[in-house]
């Protein structure tokens, strides 16, 4: 038995009755352990052994009572709930509008000058009552319920603040409604505010419906992502091809891919080729061809050509599921930002409430007659106008915007605290091989001395066949190349930040940099003009030495990768000093920053000194990124205050990453430094409205402006400004999708 | 003269009343072990949960309360922010490698929880 739930589509639902008619017959399938039916979304969600049941048995029950199922429109979970949330807001949308009716009816019946041209039946309290009860215990039930909830948790929030300031207004006009002699008797005019109860209502949950239109819109990132995540498979087996559901591919099988298809996970090219629109993981409008032995990306969409690819990577270890789960991270995180907002939110209602006794208190004991009516209307104006939503949403909504604008760039920011630091970077290191550089190296020269070029090939290519440097692969790439036959080193010594040493056909080598040869105390004089003439083309000169006499040159290149240029200068362009890290010698290193416009370079670092320079930047009071493409970077991006791991960098580099870049463009970084910076700007300035909009109405709210203008605030438009708050706040946020970066 | 002493007394208690409902008030500590349901209605019941070190612990949020505010909610040390459906079971698992107090809260930052690792 295997338990499985699903949830179909019905077709042919109109009432409440038929609810009970299907569910009924669908738990009437044996197999069947429950069946709940939803009337608004017309779906049926069933727990049931898909062992035994069969979608024809589901149908047919359901067919049997006059119903059709859909199974090819199945709804998965997110789908429901984004049907859910429409029609939630469908609803509160009429509310809104009852609200606002009912609202502004009782208005002209009350508004002076605009009473007289209403009709006698609006002018009567009675009458208004009843139009106003509706919206105080219909519509407004959602914030009587939610203040209860929460009072039961000795916590208050906006419901607590709207539930008490329309209450009060609602309560104090049913008292005069009904008993208009007493209030008159105290010298008080009996004038009812039903239209403040009912309009404020309203306006309150138009702004929510804006709200939760916007919120929908922060998300819509990671909501993109997951839909490129694709639901079948076109696997071949036995000769045929079936389609199967994405959960039953297994690591090895082998999948077609026809034109136009979606790739459905990742894996290797085994037959054929094409072109594939990579966009929506990298960011790179530009398609990448793909041949055999190439890696393809699910997600991906192939574009003309077809073929036969093998899976690698299937579930949550898919790139995009990777993707997807690192922006969901980023989006959870707090930004350090974030904290004073917090603060003050967790006090926020209380003293709100707190305040609005104390206007109550002041306007009774020292207001203008009639004093009561002033302190009830200013302190209901002080409960409306107070908007904690908006500081709660002010950094979170940026932040979920910015990163997934990012990861739809093809830059992917760990969390928060990254995307906050990211706007400070004043100097950035780029490690060169590999991040500047394609970091793959070939032979350019090989110069002999006293020997044949092809012998000081064949001796370096077999001494470096055991290494695992770069630059021993395109040594033995280069023998390869021109068939040299390779013999077997004995001895093999790899001398960090120097070079190799060993025996080849009995011969001691050493090959290496100029401090390998000073180290051996072998002279290089002799090459020195030749060494320094290649190193300022930006080549790498290795030495071969035969015991203690010079045997020849190797010279390798690496090409710059094309948008190292453009990355550099957009960098500067953002006033960022641009730093490059590399072991060769300074000469060669010269050459290259030159060519890439780059000033300031620290060369000869070996390896696990990177991580050494990179603090001594900090030390200096710089705040820095380091750029590199894998493990040997690890520690210096760890060190470094923002890490960027560039290209399709491996897992480490990932790892200890504060920005992984996904698409090989330099431009990259100083899009992610934009991004930081104008997310971090609409932070700031949801921030500054937020507080300074509470800061500064509150106040008003309270009559501070009465004893020197005269000026009070209306409550309706109180809540008109508080509904406006937190939807300007998310709007704001939402602006930072149009950014360029 | 006399309303106004009343209301002034009243007012006085009632925000010292506000003060002391709102803001002076201690939750229980709920030891959990392997998995929990924190009842999302009006706030986090339980409010205050007790996890491990070390070990993955399961904390169900079943969110019964249409107020949009608890929607979501947001552990942000552990780096996760949930959509939480109305009545439905949302399981979050979380592996604490270090001790301490860690807040979450609604997505609007307005209900407060607290997980404690020890």
């Amino acid at each position: 038995m295997e338990n499985s739930k699903r949830t179909f589509s019905i077709k042919g639902m109109h009432c409440a009755s038929c609810v009970s008619v299907i569910e009924r017959a669908l738990k009437e399938v044996e197999g069947v352990f429950d069946a709940k039916v939803n009337l608004a979304l017309e779906t049926a969600t069933v727990l049931y052994d898909s062992k035994n049941i069969s979608d024809e048995k589901l149908s047919k029950a359901v067919s049997g009572v006059g119903y059709e199922v859909i199974f090819g429109k199945e709804i998965e979970n997110q789908d429901e709930e984004k049907r859910k949330k429409e029609i939630e807001l469908r609803q509160l949308l009429h509310k809104v509008f009852i609200s606002l009716i009912l609202g502004v009816l009782i208005l002209w019946g009350t508004f002076p000058g605009l009473m007289d041209t209403a009709p006698e039946i609006l002018k009567n309290f009675k009458i208004q009552f009843l139009l106003s009860l509706p919206v105080q215990f219909w519509i407004a039930l959602p914030f009587y319920r939610a203040t209860i909830s929460a009072l039961r948790h000795r916590t208050a929030n906006m419901d607590t603040l709207i539930t008490v300031g329309t209450s009060a207004a609602f309560s104090y006009s049913t008292f005069v409604t009904f008993f208009p002699k007493i209030i008159e008797n105290i010298g008080i005019e009996p004038r009812p505010y039903f239209d403040v109860s009912t309009i404020i209502i309203g306006l309150i949950l138009l702004g929510r419906y804006f709200e939760a239109k916007a919120k929908s819109g922060t998300s819509e990132a990671i909501k993109k992502l997951i839909g490129l995540q694709p639901k079948t498979a076109r696997i071949v087996k036995g000769g045929k091809e079936i389609d199967i559901s994405i959960e039953e591919v297994t690591i090895g099988s082998v999948i077609r891919v026809r034109p136009g298809g979606k790739i459905p996970v990742d894996g290797k090219i085994l037959e054929g080729g094409s072109s594939v629109d990579e966009s929506m993981i990298t960011g790179e409008s530009i398609p990448v061809d793909k041949a055999l032995g190439d890696t393809v990306v699910g997600g991906t969409i192939n574009k003309t050509g077809t073929f036969t690819y093998s899976a690698t990577k299937i579930g949550k270890d898919t790139m995009l599921a990777q993707i997807i789960q690192m922006v969901a991270e980023a989006q959870g995180s707090k930004a350090p930002i974030q904290r004073l907002a917090d603060i003050v939110s967790s006090y926020f209602v209380p003293i709100v409430i707190m305040l609005a006794i104390a206007t109550f208190i002041i306007w009774f004991d020292f207001g203008p007659q009639p004093a009561f009516l002033f302190a009830l209307l200013n302190s209901i104006a002080v409960l409306i106008i107070a908007c904690p939503c908006a500081m709660g949403l002010a950094t979170p909504t940026a932040i979920m915007v910015g990163t997934g604008k990012g990861a739809q760039s093809g830059i992917l920011i760990k969390d928060a605290e990254s995307l906050e630091k990211a706007h400070k970077i004043n100097t950035i290191v780029f490690d060169k091989t590999g991040t500047l550089t394609i970091g793959k190296p070939e032979v350019t020269d090989v110069i002999g001395l006293e020997r044949d070029e092809k012998e000081v090939l064949k001796l370096a290519g077999s001494l470096e066949k055991g290494s695992e440097h770069s630059l021993a692969e395109a040594i033995v790439t280069s023998t390869i190349e021109q068939r040299i036959v390779l013999s077997k080193a004995k001895k093999f010594k790899a001398l960090v930040g120097l070079g190799v040493e060993g025996e080849v056909l009995g011969k001691k080598l050493s090959f290496g940099n100029r401090k390998l040869m000073a180290n051996l105390g072998i002279d290089t004089n002799p090459f020195e003009a030749k060494i320094a003439s290649l190193e300022n083309e930006g080549k790498t000169v290795m030495i071969l030495a035969d015991g203690k006499r010079l045997a020849g040159l190797v010279v390798v290149a690496d090409t710059l990768k094309p948008t190292a240029k453009e990355g550099v200068e957009a960098l500067e362009r953002l006033g960022i000093k641009v730093v490059m890290i590399t072991g060769d010698n300074l000469r060669t290193a010269k050459a290259i920053a030159q060519k890439l416009g780059i000033e300031k370079i620290l060369a000869e670092i070996l390896p696990d000194q990177k991580e050494k320079e990179v603090r001594r930047l900090q030390f200096e009071g710089k705040t820095v990124a380091m750029v590199g493409d894998g493990i040997n970077d690890a520690p210096a991006l760890a060190a470094a205050d923002i890490g960027i791991a560039m290209g399709t960098g491996t897992d480490v580099a990932i790892e200890s990453s504060d920005i992984t870049l996904i698409n090989k463009d330099l431009k990259s970084i100083a899009s992610a430094i934009t991004l930081s910076r104008k997310t971090m700007r609409t932070i700031r300035l949801n921030l500054f409205w937020a507080f300074g909009y509470n800061a500064i109405l509150i106040p008003v709210a309270s009559g501070i402006l009465y004893p020197f203008f005269g000026l009070l605030l209306n409550p309706i438009f109180a809540s008109a400004a508080m509904a406006l708050s937190s939807v300007s706040v998310v709007s704001n946020s939402l602006l930072l999708r149009r950014v360029k970066i | 003269m006399g309303s106004k002493i009343i209301v002034t007394i009243l007012g006085f208690w009632g925000m010292v009343g506000v003060f002391w409902f709102f803001l002076i008030k201690k939750g229980g500590e709920v030891v959990i072990n392997d998995s929990a349901d924190i009842i999302v209605e009006g706030g986090y019941s339980p409010e205050v949960v007790v996890i491990s070190k070390n070990k993955t612990t399961k904390i169900n949020f079943i969110r019964k309360d249409e107020n949009p505010c608890l929607e979501e909610v947001v552990l942000s040390d552990f780096k996760i922010r949930k959509t939480l459906p109305l009545n439905r079971k949302v399981t979050i698992e979380i592996t604490p490698r270090k001790t301490g107090e860690f807040g979450y809260s609604c997505g609007m930052n307005m209900f407060h929880g607290k997980i404690i690792v020890r």
